[in-house]
């Protein structure tokens, strides 16, 4: 589980988070949404330890990150898998090499455990014959699932997930929530996921924190989402005549 | 003031740099692509342009020379001071700020851009060290690629000088050797063994620190060029007062 108590963030004079408060949870899909300017990418980047809060603090099961030394700091950062918007992977390693980069830095395991855990991640994610690719080579949804992959492959206890499905087809977009919400369960892992794809808040929000202006404006889960009546949480969950026919429906079925 | 900040944050990244290490068994691989990239891959224009520059300057050299009293050897004794001492040094260490510090600019500026570099800090990995260390240990091989630029830029004036006819094989060899000097090779060393660290670190500053999307790294590459020639010609006059003078 991670808390997070009061956290503040600024750039300058400018506060970018102010005084946000909730936890996200084990075994569940966390999601943060909110207009692009909210402040969700910092949000996560706060989560991630790349940037240090104004104020408050962050605690993973109970340890702030902010109070450890730089050698548990970094043991914490090694339990921790992050899927990047782009996929991050590297341009100059095989598909192979890319994920089995996190076991090859911290691990002392044998070249042949490391290719059979590698190949058991890349199963999981069903990537067949793509080990000796590069990721040029592959599509845009089979780069996610490589980060996905590389994500998980060293067994974190955190997943981070910066708008996982941005620039996939709606199918492959919900074939990768799915993914994501299934090795969250499978590994019961804390996953917290940064999107505005409302699909995903409709399909695997299990914890939604919403985000407006830096602050903590709604938290809930997808089923509370429909009976919400937070007006600028409907404005924006709800901003295409599709979606509000389809909480028009839920709310008839509730 | 940006140019303190500049400053300021480039010796910032040098102790990242030379913090926490990568293990050692990954490091071993990157030295030895970096070597591959940045030592052995620039050979060859090394060897181009140091054999017909050294023919240009003995050319020259001959071609001023027209007092019959000043002895031909003197050709190749020009040729010599020129090469060890500037030519392959420093001009051989500008074109090098093109061609490696550009490569080193727009690789780590690219992994920036892409999010590579977060990608390793989130993963708990001192980014500045398993991209900057492997390239700084490549470029101390740099005096070799000096010392090989030097060897050439000498056959070229030879070559240049012999087969053109402006001086006897005989007279160029005495001249190449006449009042031979061995703290200037030591000298030309100093000096690349300083432009190595150069030509490693300054465009990995511009890389590591860069924002924005794919045409700021253009702009990153043609900024470290600038910044790096401006630097290494600054240190070759500092170096030349402190060690000639």
């Amino acid at each position: 589980m991670i808390d997070v108590k009061n956290l503040h963030k600024s750039f300058g004079s400018e506060e970018i988070l102010k005084g946000i408060d909730t936890q996200f949870y084990k075994g569940k899909t966390n999601l943060i949404i909110g207009q692009s300017g909210a402040g969700k990418t910092v949000f996560l980047k706060c989560l991630l330890g790349l940037f240090t809060p104004t104020e408050g603090t962050i605690e993973y099961n109970g340890s702030a990150f902010s109070g450890l030394d730089v050698k548990e700091q970094r043991e914490l950062r090694q339990k921790m898998g992050m899927v990047f918007q782009g996929g991050a992977l590297f341009d100059s390693m095989t598909i192979e090499e890319n994920v089995m980069f996190p076991l090859e830095m911290f691990t002392k395991q044998k070249k042949t455990e490391m290719m059979d855990r590698v190949q058991e991640v890349l199963d999981r994610v069903n990537l067949k014959n793509v080990n000796h690719k590069f990721p040029s080579e592959i599509s845009g949804g089979m780069q996610k699932r490589v980060a996905i992959a590389r994500a998980i492959v060293n067994k974190p206890k955190y997943l981070f997930c910066d708008e996982p499905n941005s620039g996939l087809d709606p199918k492959t977009a919900i074939l990768i929530d799915n993914l994501i919400q299934e090795i969250t369960q499978e590994y019961d892992i804390t996953t917290v996921i940064n999107t505005h794809d409302m699909n995903s808040v409709l399909e695997i929000g299990e914890n939604i924190v919403y985000l407006k202006n830096g602050n903590l404006a709604w938290t809930g889960s997808k089923d509370d989402i429909y009976k919400t009546d937070d007006k600028s949480l409907i404005d924006f969950v709800y901003s295409s005549d599709l979606f509000r026919k389809v909480r028009e429906v839920q709310l008839k079925g509730l | 003031m940006k140019y303190l900040h500049d400053i300021g944050e480039y010796f910032i990244m040098l102790k990242k740099v030379f913090g926490r290490m990568t293990k050692t068994s990954v490091l071993r691989g990157l030295i030895f692509k970096e070597v591959d990239d940045l030592i052995i891959s620039s050979l060859g224009i090394v060897v181009f342009i140091s054999f017909f520059i050294g023919g240009v300057v003995t050319i020259q050299t001959a071609l001023n020379l027209n007092n019959p009293l000043i002895p031909k050897s003197l050709i190749a004794f020009t040729a010599r001071q020129s090469i060890i001492l500037e030519f392959s040094p420093t001009f051989i260490s500008i074109i090098m700020a093109g061609k490696v510090g550009s490569n080193i600019t727009s690789s780590i500026g690219t992994m920036r851009v892409m999010e590579q570099i977060d990608a390793l800090e989130v993963m708990g990995i001192n980014s500045a060290n398993y991209l900057i260390f492997p390239k700084i240990i490549a470029m101390l091989l740099y005096p070799f690629v000096i010392a090989i630029s030097m060897f050439m830029g000498i056959i070229g004036a030879y070559m240049a000088g012999v087969l053109g006819g402006f001086v006897a094989g005989e007279q160029f060899l005495n001249g190449l050797q006449n009042d031979f000097i061995s703290f200037h090779l030591v000298y030309a060393f100093i000096k690349t063994f300083i432009f190595a660290l150069i030509l490693a670190t300054i465009p990995s500053y511009h890389g590591y620190y860069m924002k924005g999307g794919a045409l700021e790294v253009g702009q990153a590459s043609t900024t470290a060029f600038v910044w790096t020639s401006v630097v290494l010609i600054i240190a070759n006059y500092v170096l030349t007062q402190l060690l000639l003078s």
